[in-house]
């Protein structure tokens, strides 16, 4: 929902970085509002996923130019764990497996650490329990995952709702999804879109990488951004993605 | 490697310090009339010397084993003191007649002597250097006619029980180190349980060699009776010294028909600096003995120091249905190398084996797991199963897997599974976007890692083993 009014959470000027010594992003400009929905689309190589991983502050990839603030700070002058305590969240593309650590204790040391962030009290084991009861709902998982390790031996789709879950329980101010449509059947990314859209509010945004117009008919954005060669190309409402769908992305990079 | 990553795996080793007590060594070497020597100060019965002897002979004969996958300079066993004892050394009749450096050197290491102040109902016999320093609740357990005291004190309380087992499951010629012991071992923990006796508190050893060039050489044997049973417990930690001491133990375990022995070691000697330099080389064989029929004994390590660890604790299963099980986690950093796992020896009917090896490899260090598991043709109906996890933490360290299986029995039933797994930057970042420092998530994945053989832990001995890693691996992840 676009209110011009609402408080600025992230903007980005002029970023450029590199991984390797290849600059990937050559100048991007972004800026995302409270309560926003913003999808980034592009073409494999584009830099949309790049552009997600710096802003979570993966460490291979470094800054070279420009600027972030988040929420008035400076977002590179915080180390990734800082950034997601501030309330910068990453659903990963390709998430992680972490055998022998149960999902109920990754969740619960998460939470736990955000409540001291904040100067509040850290739930129990038990107390926690009933927080991650309410939240799994959100995601339609069983409760038999949170006790298996973190994404071990999780289908696509399930690691994917893993993320989601973490997110539920988070409760960031900005959640970026990175690709979190790919590989995912229909019944699950109906899941996924249905408990993110369950957790926009009116202070918190959303920006959605990804390289389909399907996941959009779930998750309705504000703004559709075409990233390719590094920058942002175009900027549009929701009809641009339905546009990019019908023609593809040539004529876009033709025109820039 | 992030240097969190680095950070946390690189803590400084804080038992490194030297007590300033006045020792009396026998001079450096080894020859016959050192052992006369070691055998006459502690007034040794004849058939001692002459088991020492009996193994020295042997041991001129052998040659230094080289399969372990480890390297190290050649070792001068005439560069060794074989016998260091803190002086004066009297008949204690209390514990407040420790030496008060003595007695401080243990509470910095969180070893109190004094009974009062023990942690509850776990009963400590103390091995400084050479010698046994002091063993409490004594006759709090010989009222239940448990024994346990110092192996120079059984030699002359209790000769015939020491005549008895000494050697009957590891024999003096059984390797190059244990026939080196057998010669030269000074002092160690003997513990006996009599029949149907549940020993009503722990059983702790604390190991700690203090001088400079010495190499500690002890003895440990606990045979548990008819329906008894035991936890014992073995700590140890040495100083830092730029020069590697050689630590060549033996323990023995006898357990008869229905007994039970659980032994736990939380391993922390001295590995070394970041460089390789210094070090306990930490060449031990522990091997138990299920005699009877449905005995049991099980072996958890938490191996975390030493510059290099060579030991296999085993068990022969020679009692039907006896059980045998073998509960590891060793962890390697720098330029530590470990060659570690256990050996099962199926003989009776219906025996079974467990293993469950975890191995931990940081820094530039190389940490091996070695097995075997045998079945013998008697031994119908003999199952195992295995399970050998290794995990590297950065890209510099080496981890392997060397299992044997060898079942001269059809009806056998083995089972292995191995895994291998890293921690690598993607993990840490994924933490790390959900809020939480590489050394939660270190510790996190650790614990979870390790959490099958924790469990087997006593429970102090689980808090410390996990404090112990964290603080191993402080700085090798970031």
């Amino acid at each position: 929902m676009i209110n011009k009014g609402s408080k600025i959470l992230l903007e980005v000027k002029n970023l450029k970085a590199e991984v390797a010594g290849v600059e990937i992003l050559k100048g991007v400009d972004l800026t995302v509002r409270a309560g926003e929905v913003h999808a980034i689309m592009g073409i494999n190589g584009s830099g949309k996923s790049t552009f997600s991983k710096v802003l979570a502050g993966h460490p291979d990839y470094a800054v070279t130019g420009g600027s972030a603030t988040f929420q008035g700070k400076d977002l590179f002058s915080l180390e990734p764990e800082e950034r997601a305590r501030a309330g910068l969240f990453l659903a990963f593309q390709y998430p992680v497996e972490i055998p022998g650590v149960s999902n109920s204790a990754l969740l619960r040391l998460a939470y736990n650490t955000l409540q001291t962030e904040r100067g509040l009290e850290e739930l129990d084991p038990l107390e926690f329990e009933d927080l991650v009861q309410e939240k799994i709902k959100v995601v339609e998982m069983d409760a038999s995952f949170l006790s298996r390790s973190v994404n071990e031996g999780f289908s696509g789709g399930e690691k994917k709702r893993n993320e989601i879950l973490q997110m539920a329980i988070l409760e960031p101010r900005l959640a970026i999804l990175d690709e979190t449509d790919s590989g995912l059947d229909i019944d699950a990314l109906r899941i996924v879109a249905n408990g993110v859209n369950s957790l926009l509010t009116s202070d918190n945004a959303v920006v959605m990488v990804t390289h389909y117009q399907r996941l959009l008919n779930y998750i309705v954005p504000d703004y559709v951004h075409v990233m390719d060669g590094g920058r942002i190309v175009r900027t549009g409402g929701k009809e641009l993605a339905l546009e990019l769908e019908a023609r593809g992305y040539d004529w876009l990079r033709a025109a820039a | 490697m992030s240097t969190a990553l680095h950070n946390l795996v690189n803590q400084p080793y804080k038992h490194g310090f030297v007590t300033d007590i006045e020792t009396e060594a026998v001079p450096k070497g080894l020859s016959e009339d050192v052992i006369r020597h070691i055998s006459k100060k502690k007034e040794e019965p004849e058939w001692l010397l002459d088991f020492r002897l009996g193994a020295y002979r042997h041991w001129l004969t052998m040659e230094e084993p080289a399969w372990a996958n480890v390297t190290y300079p050649k070792i001068d066993f005439q560069d060794i003191i074989y016998f260091a004892q803190p002086k004066p050394k009297k008949k204690l009749a209390s514990m407040d007649e420790v030496d008060p450096e003595l007695r401080r050197t243990f509470e910095k290491l969180g070893v109190p002597l004094h009974e009062q102040k023990m942690m509850t109902g776990v009963a400590v016999d103390v091995i400084f250097d050479s010698v046994s320093v002091t063993t409490t609740y004594k006759a709090k357990l010989a009222e239940v006619g448990i024994i346990f005291c110092s192996f120079s004190e059984a030699v002359h309380e209790y000769p015939e029980l020491v005549k008895q087992y000494l050697g009957s499951v590891v024999p003096s010629g059984d390797n190059f180190y244990a026939a080196l012991n057998s010669a030269v071992f000074t002092d160690g923990s003997f513990c006996f349980i009599p029949k149907g006796t549940k020993c009503p508190m722990d059983l702790s050893t604390y190991f700690r060699i203090n001088t400079e060039g010495s190499g500690q050489f002890e003895r440990t044997l606990i045979i548990a009776e008819e329906g008894s049973s035991v936890s014992y417990l073995e700590g140890c930690t040495a100083p830092q010294f730029d020069t590697n001491q050689l630590h060549a133990a033996v323990v023995e375990l006898v357990a008869l028909d229905n007994a039970d022995i659980k032994y736990s070691t939380v391993q922390n000697w001295y590995a070394g600096d970041e460089n390789g330099k210094g070090g306990i080389f930490n060449f031990v064989t522990k091997r138990g003995l299920c005699k009877g029929g449905n005995a049991k004994i099980s072996w958890t390590q938490v191996e975390t120091g030493s510059a290099i660890t060579w030991k296999y604790p085993s068990c022969v299963l020679l009692g039907d249905n006896s059980v045998g099980e073998f509960y590891s986690v060793a962890l390697t950093n720098h330029l530590q190398q470990a060659d570690t796992g256990t050996k099962m020896v199926h003989v009776g009917k219906n025996t079974r084996s467990k293993i469950i090896a975890k191995g931990i490899s940081a820094g530039r260090s190389n940490n091996s797991y070695r097995g075997l598991v045998k079945v013998g043709s008697r031994a119908t109906g003999a199952r195992n199963y295995s399970q050998c996890d290794s995990m590297l933490i950065g890209d510099r360290c080496v981890a392997n897997t060397f299992p044997t299986i060898d079942v001269q029995n059809t009806t056998a039933t083995i089972e292995h599974e191995a895994s291998t797994s890293k921690i690598g930057e993607d993990q840490m970042f994924f933490f790390a976007q959900r809020g939480i420092g590489s050394e939660e998530a270190i510790s996190m994945i650790i614990n979870g890692f390790c959490k099958d053989v924790f469990v087997h832990l006593p429970m102090e001995f689980a808090v410390e083993a996990t404090k112990l890693l964290g603080l191993k691996l402080e700085g090798s992840v970031g």
